[in-house]
């Protein structure tokens, strides 16, 4: 193995041995690299480009400024979408919680307790589209088990799809269920790494239950608490699939968030209209950048210490 | 260990315990469970609106018979195979490189190279949908599988870049080191020093990246079509336009696209979760 390497008297071979550390990584980096630029980091400008044009995807795009985001201020479906995707930012956030509250349910050792944890798990495996699906069935007027279930209680049948007030939180709640089940998996992991000391003494020192969580626990879960929320927050604002499935945007367009009614405009019903798309895509993209830019600053901090 | 171990407290709380375990796990996986039933039930019984009752007959086996010799579903999950494993491959190699080379290496782009993969991998999809359709379209890779697959390998590699490099820093550095001195060339480094050690983390990935390519399907929107083409997340819903309201069919076709990444998970339950929740602990 050392064999290969060992210098060979010619002058070119020399010369890589020295600049040989210099160069490697770059020559490891250059199709991993060249790959994401093609594909991801260049149409993120290309996008921003579009976005100042009137293009139907096959003609000549014509130049217009700044017309496409103008018009999006005067659009009523961009601010119910805009709407939406506040209510999914602030409820997906409801999966930390949760998703703590069932780990710290399961984190026992009874015998088969590891089964109970896949099985919790299981529905973040699923792929969107059938948990869209379960979830449409689910709520259905006709005969949805959730219906059935309120009919327990003497209460109507209520149509959650087909109500412009409801369906959103229908939907978020469906997104919910696979997002709680993520988060709960991160805090299981986070618990095990939990110092065990730290809590005898808390109990010596008689901490009990929620002080406990809050004082002890909770701190050493940072780690963990940091990509829950991380992966929450791109989940909320990435939410497509299910909508596409469970109710294509409405009832009369009330369930659509941002990455829904770009792809409507760009690729659907409303013809193919990419300028305006992509300004809504911007307009996603701008407010992800705030959450991406805390990201990295959170690592790089990290990667300081 | 918090909570409390259930074992040393009383005998009444432990009881409880073990009783509302399993009732909680039903409540958990009711919609599921719920899916499951229908797609053993005749077809007759949603005629007749007997939804919840005890089946009128066990149709399990020409349900799922169904799906798989009169669909195109065989041919979805064909699709689906054939653009999830070459993108697990294509990805794990690129990461792999670029992982080792951020990993290993200090150089002065070092951070903003690997900086520039995160960022990437938290974009939302919309904002490279146009560039990346036209894209496909000027390649003549339009509603094929290899449109889907390239791209999904560039995509991927962020996520994974992240991962690896994470992983090599972990490693001990003096091995490298130790190889160099004895003068061992780096892509020989690469190859017989750091890539064996990263057996856990490329079985993790493999995993990872499977279930994430299976279950896409904004992009197989996007830039597939038809069913020569289309992934099995895609070629459901025209499986639902097909079986309009044969509520026992499409649930019957739902848990069969279901499945693959189900099963993958409990195969390699330990890697997938090092995988997911990988920075989750200190």
């Amino acid at each position: 193995m050392t064999q290969a390497a060992l210098p060979q008297s010619t002058v070119r071979k020399s010369w890589w041995r020295r600049n040989q550390i210099a160069i490697t990584p770059y020559l490891f980096l250059a199709p991993g690299v060249l790959f994401f630029a093609v594909y991801v980091i260049i149409p993120i400008f290309q996008s921003f480009g579009i976005s100042l044009q009137d293009w139907d995807g096959l003609g000549q795009p014509t130049y217009v400024g700044l017309e496409n985001y103008r018009e999006l201020g005067n659009d009523p479906a961009f601010y119910t979408s805009l709407k939406n995707n506040v209510w999914w930012l602030l409820l997906y956030l409801l999966a930390i919680p949760a998703g703590l509250g069932i780990a710290l349910f399961l984190n026992q050792t009874v015998t088969g307790i590891r089964i109970y944890k896949s099985l919790f798990f299981f529905p973040f495996v699923i792929s969107q589209v059938v948990v869209g699906l379960v979830f449409t069935w689910f709520y259905d007027p006709a005969f949805g088990l959730l219906n059935v279930m309120l009919g327990w209680f003497g209460a109507g049948p209520i149509n959650v799809l087909g109500d412009p007030r409801y369906v959103t939180f229908g939907i978020i709640l469906a997104g919910l269920w696979p997002q709680t089940a993520y988060c709960m998996i991160l805090y299981l992991t986070g618990l095990n790494a939990v110092n065990p000391e730290q809590i005898e003494a808390g109990r010596l020192d008689n901490a009990k239950g929620w002080r406990m969580l809050w004082h002890i626990v909770l701190p050493q879960l940072k780690p963990a608490t940091f990509i829950a929320f991380v992966v929450t927050i791109i989940g909320a604002l990435r939410s497509f699939d299910l909508i596409s499935i469970m109710t294509q945007g409405g009832p009369f367009g009330s369930s659509r968030v941002l990455s829904f009614y770009m792809f409507e405009v760009a690729l659907s019903e409303y013809g193919f209209r990419m300028g305006y798309g992509a300004a809504i895509a911007v307009v996603l993209f701008l407010i992800m950048l705030c959450f991406i830019a805390y990201f990295l600053f959170s690592m790089y901090r990290e990667e300081r210490r | 260990m918090f909570p409390t171990p259930i074992e040393k407290q009383p005998r009444a709380a432990q009881l409880t315990y073990q009783a509302f375990l399993p009732l909680a796990l039903l409540l958990w996986l009711l919609p599921l469970i719920a899916v499951m039933i229908f797609s053993i039930k005749p077809g007759a019984d949603f005629g007749n609106a007997n939804y919840w009752g005890w089946p009128s007959s066990f149709e399990g086996f020409t349900n799922y018979g169904k799906v798989f010799l009169e669909s195109q579903m065989p041919r979805y999950l064909l699709n689906s195979v054939l653009i999830t494993v070459p993108t697990v491959i294509g990805c794990i190699a690129l990461s792999a490189m670029t992982g080792f080379a951020l990993g290993i290496y200090r150089f002065r782009a070092n951070l903003w190279i690997f900086f520039m993969f995160v960022a990437g991998n938290f974009v939302p999809f919309q904002i490279l949908m146009v560039p990346v359709r036209d894209l496909t379209l000027d390649l003549g890779l339009y509603n094929t599988k290899t449109g889907l697959v390239l791209f999904h390998i560039a995509f991927q590699t962020g996520f994974c870049t992240l991962f690896m490099r994470n992983f090599i820093r972990q490693l001990p550095f003096e091995l490298i080191e130790a190889a160099r001195v004895e003068g061992v060339a780096e892509w020989r480094i690469f190859w017989f020093v750091v890539l064996p050690l990263m057996k856990p983390a490329l079985a993790a990935l493999s995993v990872l990246v499977f279930t994430f390519i299976w279950n896409d399907y904004f992009w197989a929107v996007v830039l597939t079509q038809g069913a020569e083409s289309q992934p099995v997340t895609a070629g459901i819903t025209s499986f639902n336009a097909q079986y309009r309201a044969a509520y026992h069919l499409m649930s019957a076709g739902s848990i069969v696209a279901a499945l693959p990444p189900v099963a993958m998970f409990f195969l390699m339950q330990k890697h997938f979760i090092a995988g997911l929740t990988l920075g989750a602990v200190k």
